[in-house]
Parts: C-alpha cells; sequence; structure tokens
C-alpha cells in the first residue's frame, strides 16, 4: 500500500496511528504469556532467583546468640547482623553500603548490561515465579489465551480461583517475610496468629501483601516499563562494549521462513522468521529490534533461538551476549580496557575498605566528651579551678556495665570528680553523666590545657573508649 | 487500520489549520476526571469536617461537624506531653529534694525540666547557668557554680533557700569607724587575711563573719578568707561594702533573695527541682 493510496482511505490524522504501530509498545493492554523453555541462561535464572528466595524468606529465622541473627530493628534504632550491632552513631556505614551497592549496579551494567533486571530483580523474580504458577495450573502460553477469552465456566472460575489463592497465598507470606525482618520473626508470627500487630505492622503487611500481589500478579513487565527508573537510566550505563543479548542482524538477515531441502530463492539469512524469541521473552519485545526499553537482558530469547538453530542445523549464536561494536565488526575491548568499569571497581573497593574498617573498629564503647562552655571555668573558693563536662557514653555491648573513668595530660594535680560511683552505662543506647575536674589554680599554667579522658569497664578493661578535650582556665597574670 | 484504532474514529473539534493539523475532541483520560471528582468530594468533606465557613452575624462561625479546634489539638498533645511525665512528676510530690538527689534517673529528669525553669525564673539574677551577673557592685546575685555558699550548699540549705528566700544583712560602718580604720580592714580582707588586723575582733566583725572570718552560713555572712567575692573583691569595692554595707539603706550593697513561696509563682515541685538542678551545678556539698 503506497502512503498516497493509504492517506486517501484513512485520512491524515489516522495515518499517525499507522506510524505509531512501527514504534508502539505494550501499554498493559494484552497480557503477556511467556512461553517457557530449558535453557542454559533459563538455568542460571533459576539458580539466582532461588538465591534471592531463599534467604528473603529463611534469612529471619536464624538465629545467633540466642538472637535473631539479622535484624533491623528500626524501632530500637539499631541494627543487629550476627554479633555486630550498629547503632545510629555508626550509620556512615549504611550510606558507604548503598554507594557499594548503587557501584555494584553500575558496573554490572556497564560490563553486562542489565544483569540486575533479567537474574537478581524482585519484581522479575517474583513475576517468573507467579507466571510459573500460572503456567502449572493453566496450561502452556496458547491454553492460556483460550482460557482468557473463554466465556465464564466451572472450570474457568475453578482454575483462576486456584491460581488467585495460591498468588494472594504466596503474597502474603511475601509480606510477612519482609516484615520479620525488622521485628524478632517468633514474636511477629505470635502477634499476627492473635491478630495483635501494631498499626504500623498491619499497614507494612498490607502494603507489601497487596503490593506483591498486583505487582507481579497483574503490572509484571509493566513496572519494568513504566514504573522502573533503573529501567529508564540504564541506557547511560552502557556504551558500545557493553555486552547484552543482541540479535546478529549481518548474520539474520534477510529473515525468511526455512526453506525445504531443494528449494531456492532470494539469498536469505539464518532467521527463519519463527518468533521463538518473541514467544519466551517475559516483557514480550522482539529482541531482534536491537537494544530497547523492555528488554531485561534475561537472556530466555537466546535459548529459545540457539534450540532452533540446533533443529534446522545452524551454528547457534544467532542471538547472543555481544557488545555492539562486536556486531558492528570493530575491534573489541577486554574488561580492564574500559576505563568507565575501572572507576566503579575503584569506587566499589574504596566503600567496601570504609565498610571493613568500620565494623572492625566499631569497637564496644564510644565517648563523647562536651565541655561546659557556660562557665569555661568556675573558680572555688580554695582558688581552685573546676572544669565540667558532659560525657555521653555508648555502651554496644550487649549488658549494662559500670564504668571508671580517668583522664591523661591536662594539669598537674588535677581530680577528677563524679566518677568515684562508677556511672552505670546502659547498654544499646546513650547514657550521660557529668564529671568535674578540679585543679589547684596555682597550677594551670595556660588558658587552655589539653586533656584525655577515658572510661572503662571495670569488669573487663577491654572495653573502653577514650575522648580528646580541653581543660579551661583564667588567662594567666 | 482505522478499525485498529479507536482513537482514529474520535471525531475533531472542526478547527483546521496548516492545511491538514486538526484537534481531537476526546475526553480528557479516566484518571484525570477521577482525580478531578475525588478532589471536589475531598473538598465538600473538608468544608463540612473543619471549621471553615463564617456564618452572617459575624461574630460566629460554622464549627464544622468534627468538632476540631486550634486549641483542643494543643491540648490533647499537652496532655500526651503530661502523661509523660506524671510518672515522673507524681513521685517527686512526695519526695525530699535530697531523696531526688539519690535516684539517677529522677535526677536527669528534674535537671532538664530545671534548665528550663532556672532560665525563667533565676537567671535574671544569678545570671545563664548560674555563672552569675556582673553589675557595678559586683555581682547581682551569688554565682550558683562554686563551691562557695553564704547559707550553705548542702541540698536542703539550697531548697531553703528558694523556698524562704534570703535577704542579706550588713550594717554600714562609715558612721562607726573612720576611714583609716576601714582602709586599714580593706586591705586585710583583700589580702584573704582579715584576722592579721586586731580591728577585726575589736571592732566587732567577728560576731557576723566569726573569729575566723569564714562566715557563718546561720546568717549567710561572707567567708572572707577564700578567693570567691560576692561583692566587688578590688580594693575599693571592700572598702565600699564596709562603709555602706548591705542592705542598710539607700546606697548600700542589695543583697534579696525573694521568696518564691509567697510568691507562689512555682510549685513545690518546680522548687525541689531547682534546688536538684543548682545542687549538680558543681558546687553543692
Amino acid at each position: 500500500m503506497s502512503d498516497e493510496t493509504e492517506n486517501k482511505e484513512m485520512g491524515t490524522v489516522t495515518t499517525i496511528y499507522h506510524e505509531f504501530e512501527s514504534w508502539q509498545v505494550n501499554r498493559g493492554e494484552k497480557t503477556i504469556h511467556a512461553k517457557r523453555m530449558p535453557g542454559f541462561f533459563r538455568t542460571i535464572k533459576n539458580y539466582t532467583q532461588l538465591g534471592l528466595w531463599l534467604p528473603f524468606f529463611l534469612g529471619p529465622y536464624l538465629r545467633w546468640n540466642d538472637k535473631q541473627a539479622i535484624l533491623f530493628d528500626i524501632q530500637n534504632r539499631q541494627f543487629h547482623f550476627f554479633s555486630v550491632t550498629v547503632l545510629p552513631q555508626d550509620i556512615w556505614m549504611l550510606s558507604l553500603l548503598l554507594l557499594m551497592a548503587a557501584m555494584t549496579l553500575f558496573a554490572t551494567t556497564s560490563v553486562a548490561s542489565r544483569v540486575w533486571c533479567g537474574y537478581f530483580c524482585f519484581q522479575t523474580a517474583w513475576t517468573d515465579w507467579f507466571t510459573w504458577i500460572e503456567d502449572k495450573i493453566e496450561g502452556n502460553p496458547a491454553a492460556r489465551r483460550k482460557l482468557d477469552d473463554a466465556p465464564l465456566s466451572l472450570d474457568k472460575i475453578k482454575k483462576k480461583g486456584f491460581k488467585h489463592a495460591i498468588w494472594l497465598l504466596l503474597s502474603l507470606l511475601t509480606g510477612i517475610s519482609f516484615s520479620v525482618w525488622f521485628v524478632d520473626a517468633p514474636t511477629y508470627w505470635s502477634n499476627l496468629i492473635h491478630l495483635d500487630l501494631p498499626k504500623v505492622g498491619w499497614i507494612t503487611l498490607a502494603m507489601f501483601f497487596l503490593g506483591t500481589y498486583f505487582l507481579a500478579g497483574y503490572m509484571r513487565e509493566q513496572a519494568c516499563f513504566w514504573l522502573c527508573p533503573y529501567a529508564r537510566i540504564q541506557g547511560v550505563m552502557g556504551d558500545s562494549q557493553t555486552i547484552l543479548p543482541a540479535y546478529d542482524e549481518k548474520r539474520g538477515e534477510p529473515r525468511g521462513k526455512l526453506r525445504r531441502a531443494g528449494e531456492t530463492g532470494a539469498p536469505q539469512g539464518d532467521c527463519i522468521d519463527c518468533f521463538q524469541c518473541v514467544q519466551v521473552c517475559p516483557t514480550g519485545v522482539d529482541i531482534r529490534h536491537g537494544s530497547q526499553l523492555g528488554c531485561i537482558t534475561c537472556g530466555l530469547c537466546i535459548d529459545a533461538c540457539d534450540a532452533i538453530m540446533d533443529k534446522i542445523g545452524k551454528p547457534r549464536g544467532l542471538i547472543r551476549y555481544a557488545s555492539l561494536d562486536e556486531l558492528a565488526g570493530k575491534p573489541t575491548h577486554k574488561i580492564y580496557q574500559h576505563p568507565r568499569t575501572l572507576v566503579y571497581l575503584t569506587i566499589i573497593l574504596l566503600a567496601f575498605s570504609g565498610i571493613v574498617y568500620g565494623l572492625t573498629h566499631l569497637g564496644s564503647m564510644t565517648l563523647r566528651v562536651i565541655p561546659d562552655r557556660q562557665p569555661l571555668f568556675v573558680t572555688m573558693s580554695d582558688g581552685s579551678i573546676q572544669n565540667r563536662y558532659d560525657f555521653k557514653v555508648v555502651n554496644k555491648t550487649d549488658k549494662d556495665l559500670r564504668v571508671k573513668v580517668s583522664a591523661e595530660g591536662g594539669v598537674e594535680g588535677q581530680v577528677l570528680l563524679g566518677g568515684e560511683g562508677f556511672p552505670l552505662t546502659h547498654h544499646g543506647r546513650g547514657t550521660t553523666f557529668t564529671i568535674f575536674v578540679k585543679a589547684p589554680g596555682a597550677s594551670v599554667k595556660q588558658e587552655v590545657t589539653p586533656i584525655e579522658f577515658k572510661v572503662e569497664a571495670v569488669e573487663d578493661p577491654s572495653v573502653f573508649a577514650t575522648y580528646d578535650s580541653k581543660f579551661n582556665g583564667p588567662k594567666p597574670r | 487500520m482505522s478499525d485498529k484504532h479507536d482513537a482514529g474514529g474520535v471525531t475533531t473539534t472542526g478547527h483546521v489549520w496548516d492545511d491538514d493539523l486538526a484537534d481531537f475532541a476526546n475526553q480528557p483520560p479516566k484518571w484525570w476526571m477521577l482525580g478531578l471528582t475525588t478532589s471536589a468530594i475531598w473538598c465538600v468533606i473538608y468544608f463540612a469536617y473543619y471549621p471553615a465557613v463564617p456564618v452572617s452575624n459575624l461574630q460566629s462561625f460554622f464549627k464544622g461537624l468534627g468538632g476540631w479546634t486550634a486549641i483542643g489539638e494543643m491540648e490533647a498533645d499537652q496532655n500526651i506531653v503530661d502523661e509523660v511525665r506524671g510518672k515522673y512528676e507524681n513521685k517527686l510530690k512526695d519526695m525530699t529534694p535530697a531523696a531526688i538527689l539519690a535516684d539517677s534517673d529522677l535526677t536527669e529528669y528534674v535537671t532538664r525540666s530545671g534548665k528550663v525553669l532556672f532560665g525563667d525564673n533565676c537567671a535574671a539574677c544569678h545570671g545563664t547557668n548560674g555563672v552569675g551577673a556582673a553589675d557595678k557592685q559586683g555581682f547581682i546575685a551569688p554565682i550558683l557554680r562554686d563551691d562557695d555558699w553564704l547559707y550553705g550548699g548542702k541540698i536542703d540549705d539550697i531548697y531553703a533557700s528558694i523556698t524562704g528566700g534570703r535577704q542579706g544583712v550588713m550594717v554600714a560602718h562609715k558612721d562607726v569607724l573612720s576611714a583609716a580604720e576601714i582602709d586599714t580592714l580593706a586591705n586585710a580582707v583583700a589580702a584573704g587575711k582579715p584576722t592579721s588586723t586586731p580591728l577585726f575582733a575589736e571592732k566587732g566583725c567577728t560576731a557576723c563573719h566569726g573569729p575566723d572570718g569564714k562566715g557563718m552560713a546561720v546568717m549567710g555572712s561572707a567567708n572572707l578568707t577564700d578567693s570567691v567575692w560576692r561583692f566587688d573583691g578590688s580594693l575599693e569595692g571592700i572598702k565600699f561594702t564596709i562603709a555602706n554595707g548591705v542592705n542598710a539603706g539607700p546606697g548600700s550593697r542589695d543583697a534579696v533573695m525573694p521568696n518564691f513561696t509567697e510568691a507562689g509563682k512555682l510549685s513545690d515541685s518546680e522548687m525541689k527541682k531547682l534546688a536538684v538542678y543548682v545542687y549538680k551545678f558543681g558546687g553543692g556539698q
């Protein structure tokens, strides 16, 4: 149909819609029913997703020293990670952890495109899981489409009802499993069974229950298309050296139906236009259009194409992990010749060493000493000079400790007052107490004298902390 | 093609320009209409629930179905605060300041609220944080940070000073002593050795300041041997104090601590809090 006749038939406005056809993406008007095929990447995907589910569902039930091994106790403002307790004071490590996570994402994307999306993303994994259930209950994609179109019948209600029941159950389990990362798991279960959760607990559970059900059951690939910011920004992370599942156009085109032996015709590429790559795609894209927003680089189309190539006796790899450079016949580079990746790796290493430093230098006690500013010092009746200090001690061990206060440096003949009773420091939170340092007026030689304070646990001297401060006195006359 | 796209069948506004450009007469999107309707309903509910409409007589307004008031919200918040404080406040009522001091949890609570009370009621004379507020006579009121106490630095003494007030007394000596005698005494006091001159005992200073010049807490007389000065500690200042006295009529030094019980401004609990707060400044004995 020529453009001219088309215009005549449909009118100018409608031609715009015709044009639109070529770049239209699925906006959710049709449900993607992807075919499930075994293959190399399918196996990888199964394992990576298992590596996501097992820790997610079972992790909170690990116990360590009679406590939950990993507990993000937001209510009490502390994170437990086996024997390590991270308090808000050490939260800078969290920012390093986030930095490292972001850079790992960037680095893998720059090397092998959206590895996260294809193999690790919760949305992908849960959708894969939900569609697997759908596949088991309703049958293969063709059967599913038929069932969708079929009028309401007892059989349809049974199948759909069973599927949704399973989906809802899994969503509920997901919501519960998410929640127990933040509160003690056995307590949570007991509260849940007695319907005695706090309001925030119910809201969280409802959000993740419904969120899972709708995102994995209904939204599926539409979440990747329209909700996920990462899908949108990934374009700037890859370049022509990034490998991604790609269709080898040079080898495949011009595509055409497989010919019988002896049949002849115009020269033809290896692509037999069997649409297997489209049918297995969980987001319903045609990889032969090239890299695109909808492609989560899961590699399932590679599995499908390889299976077909095996059947028609052509070499595998018509669709394969390849860089744009490789497809264009340009020289390819090694990873270490990829400056972008090296920069990412450097940042990851820096962040990682920061975290390692942080975790090994957490200490079991921290001390902050705040000298009184008004007044800086007090002249006592015997002429001695007294400074007042507010001590803030954070005891990170798991029991309350009495501490001994001492000081080094400072003024000759100084006396520490206020710590005689060995102040009690509460575990897991800050304790404040006041310490006075009194020094004979004659030995105060300068306005500011450095002094180092130390607190140490009475029973266990290895638990201690120090802090540098100042001793203030009058201007020497 | 056209049957595949519903929008293709939509009529246009009829306005065509640049040969073939036209506007679809499409309905606004469903989600948008939904938002509009919801907002409109929300407005009606909001208007009905909260006081929003003045009534014609200008003296009043429609109170709203929810009965919400700003003062009511504030009171509800205040009740929450009071409830939290309640468990401490109830204990405080029946405790002596000394008993409060012995309880570290209560002491922490009391010093925190004491800081506010001190700022409101005491800092005007005693200075912020009790560091003393200087004026031409030395200090308006004693420094509370040091360990020198006119009336005693025990917790009960401090509490008594707050509840009962204090009034310093020193006779003016300008008509009793000669200028030379005042000069001699002032020099001895300035050196911190008042007893070094026989005049100290002869002229009766010992009656109030004690035979050793160290003062007597019972009557609030100053310790003349230490390094802390209630009034101007220079030679001139000491002479002035000896000559004109304390609270001895116009021109003398002023030293009055109000009686906070009589003033009725502070509750007993509040005075207890202040006593503990001041005690914890560091000079308490």
